[in-house]
């Protein structure tokens, strides 16, 4: 535990000094937001259903932008040797990673949601969306370190990154946007069995890559 | 060329499965032959659908070995894994291609039938939804080998990915099932399902069978050639480290192999 806090940490420091990750994820996320704007009608009566769906589109592109050179960048400063040096197993490095990147996009999360709220006029700040957005993207982030590490070792790593993680990733994108559309909508209840349903796909994502994560460190 | 005790081994392994091989294409164009058949004469025109649903029999055994070929390929990237043989990734690489092939004329032959019967070429049903995801995987898997490189390491990560992709496409199906059950559509129409007549059944069975022998032809084929194309590559790695050149014979034509891989050639 205090190895996984400690890996988390070095992450947070690096990406305090160097601010490679957030500040364009969260750029990219919000110029997704602003530019869908023109691609649906977010004023009409099924705002809160397109508006759920670009939300979560921009937060998948983002955060596969960020997933995409989690690792690679370890790669290419060969700090992942030296992690892979250390007497911890896979199964550390993975889950610092993992939270790491859940915590950037959560970051992510918190900038857009507020401009997505006022831009559109939905009452995106509530508890429950929250939680919805956390949830998400740790289903996103289970299956994307991993992809992560499988794609760093390749040459076109910004191309397979999204073949690998959209097609798979779909459960956790179809249950989140339901849940964010019925929330919107103010039907909270009908929300809750698709929030439940994310943290399902949450605990079958995270234990598979976890369990895979060793043989993709390999080499 | 070694004569070693396993290479014999190898040789006579590689002969039983070439009769196999053999031995499922004829059974297949003999079952085969029936059930085109059976497909246009025998069986009779649907009341509702005419002859349009005659695709049927071409259409389910291919859907069917989409998802054997699924299946297949988590076999295979479980065994490499776990066992880390040659043969077992040989087997995940050639269910992958023919999983690709075969969600592919899934997809076509379900379109061709769909615009007569649902007036569209596609639906998002949720078999179709998953059918078209899991050719996406198949992609995916595809690009991942050719991306990576070295062959073990693109045999490593594509066995992850076929682990990994169909542990998800059960999960992919239930949740496009439940986001469709969430939101009416107009009525799909079913396939006639178990209430078919019997001569229509009599002929899916036989088309089934057919296709299924197909397969285990197709398959062991692709596994000869994949051993062919490592023991190239292989002999080429080996005769690079001994310092001999390879200028004077062509690369990867099979009159540069050995007499004993020769007859693997010739069933190809």
């Amino acid at each position: 535990m205090r190895r996984i806090g400690a890996l988390i940490w070095k992450d947070l420091t690096v990406e305090f000094r160097g601010r490679e990750f957030v500040g364009a994820m969260a750029v990219f996320a919000l110029i997704t937001i602003v530019t869908l704007n023109f691609a649906f009608d977010l004023s009409g009566e099924q705002k809160e259903a397109s508006g759920a769906g670009g939300l979560w589109i921009a937060f998948l592109f983002a955060a596969m932008l960020g997933l995409g050179r989690s690792l690679a960048i370890e790669r290419e400063r060969g700090t992942l040797e030296a992690l892979t040096l250390c007497p911890i197993d896979g199964g550390v490095i993975f889950a610092g990673k993992l939270i790491s990147n859940v915590l950037f996009i959560a970051v992510v999360q918190a900038i857009s949601l507020p401009v997505f709220a006022a831009l559109y006029d939905l009452p995106a700040l509530s508890p429950m969306v929250l939680a919805i957005a956390i949830a998400g993207s740790l289903g996103i982030a289970g299956l994307g370190t991993l992809f992560s590490a499988l794609v760093s070792t390749t040459r076109a790593r910004e191309i397979l990154m999204p073949l690998l993680l959209f097609p798979l990733a779909i459960p956790v994108v179809i249950a989140t946007v339901q849940a964010t559309t019925l929330e919107l909508q103010g039907n909270s209840g009908d929300a809750w069995p698709w929030f439940n349903l994310i943290v399902v796909f949450d605990v079958i994502f995270v234990t598979m890559s976890y369990l895979l994560f060793d043989v993709v460190l390999e080499d | 060329m070694p004569t070693s005790p396993e290479a014999a081994a190898r040789g006579a392994m590689s002969d039983r499965m070439d009769l196999a091989g053999r031995l499922f294409a004829a059974s297949s164009v003999i079952v085969l032959t029936a059930g085109i058949f059976m497909a246009f004469v025998y069986a009779p025109a649907d009341r509702v659908q005419g002859d349009a649903q005659r695709i049927l029999y071409v259409h389910a055994p291919m859907a069917w070995l989409a998802y054997m070929s699924a299946a297949f390929l988590f076999v295979g990237s479980v065994g490499y894994l776990w066992k880390r043989s040659a043969t077992m990734d040989r087997l995940a690489r050639s269910s992958a291609e023919l999983g690709l092939l075969f969600t592919s004329l899934t997809l076509l032959t379900g379109s061709i039938w769909g615009r007569p019967i649902w007036g569209a070429w596609w639906e998002w049903d949720a078999r179709l939804t998953t059918t078209l995801i899991l050719w996406f995987i198949y992609l995916g898997y595809y690009m991942i080998r050719a991306y990576a490189g070295d062959r073990e390491r693109g045999a490593r990560h594509a066995a992850v990915l076929g682990i990994v992709g169909m542990v998800d496409v059960p999960i992919i199906h239930m949740s496009v099932t439940w986001w469709r059950s969430l939101h009416p559509e107009p009525v799909v129409i079913n396939m006639a399902g178990p209430n078919l007549p019997n001569s229509m059944l009599a002929t899916l069975l036989v088309c089934f069978i057919g296709f299924m022998l197909l397969f285990g032809h197709l398959i062991i084929q692709r596994m000869q050639i994949e051993s062919v194309k490592d023991m190239l590559e292989d002999r080429e790695l080996s005769s690079l480290l001994r310092g001999e050149t390879v200028s004077g014979q062509p690369r990867s034509r099979p009159d540069a192999l050995a007499p004993d891989s020769s007859s693997l050639i010739e069933g190809a």
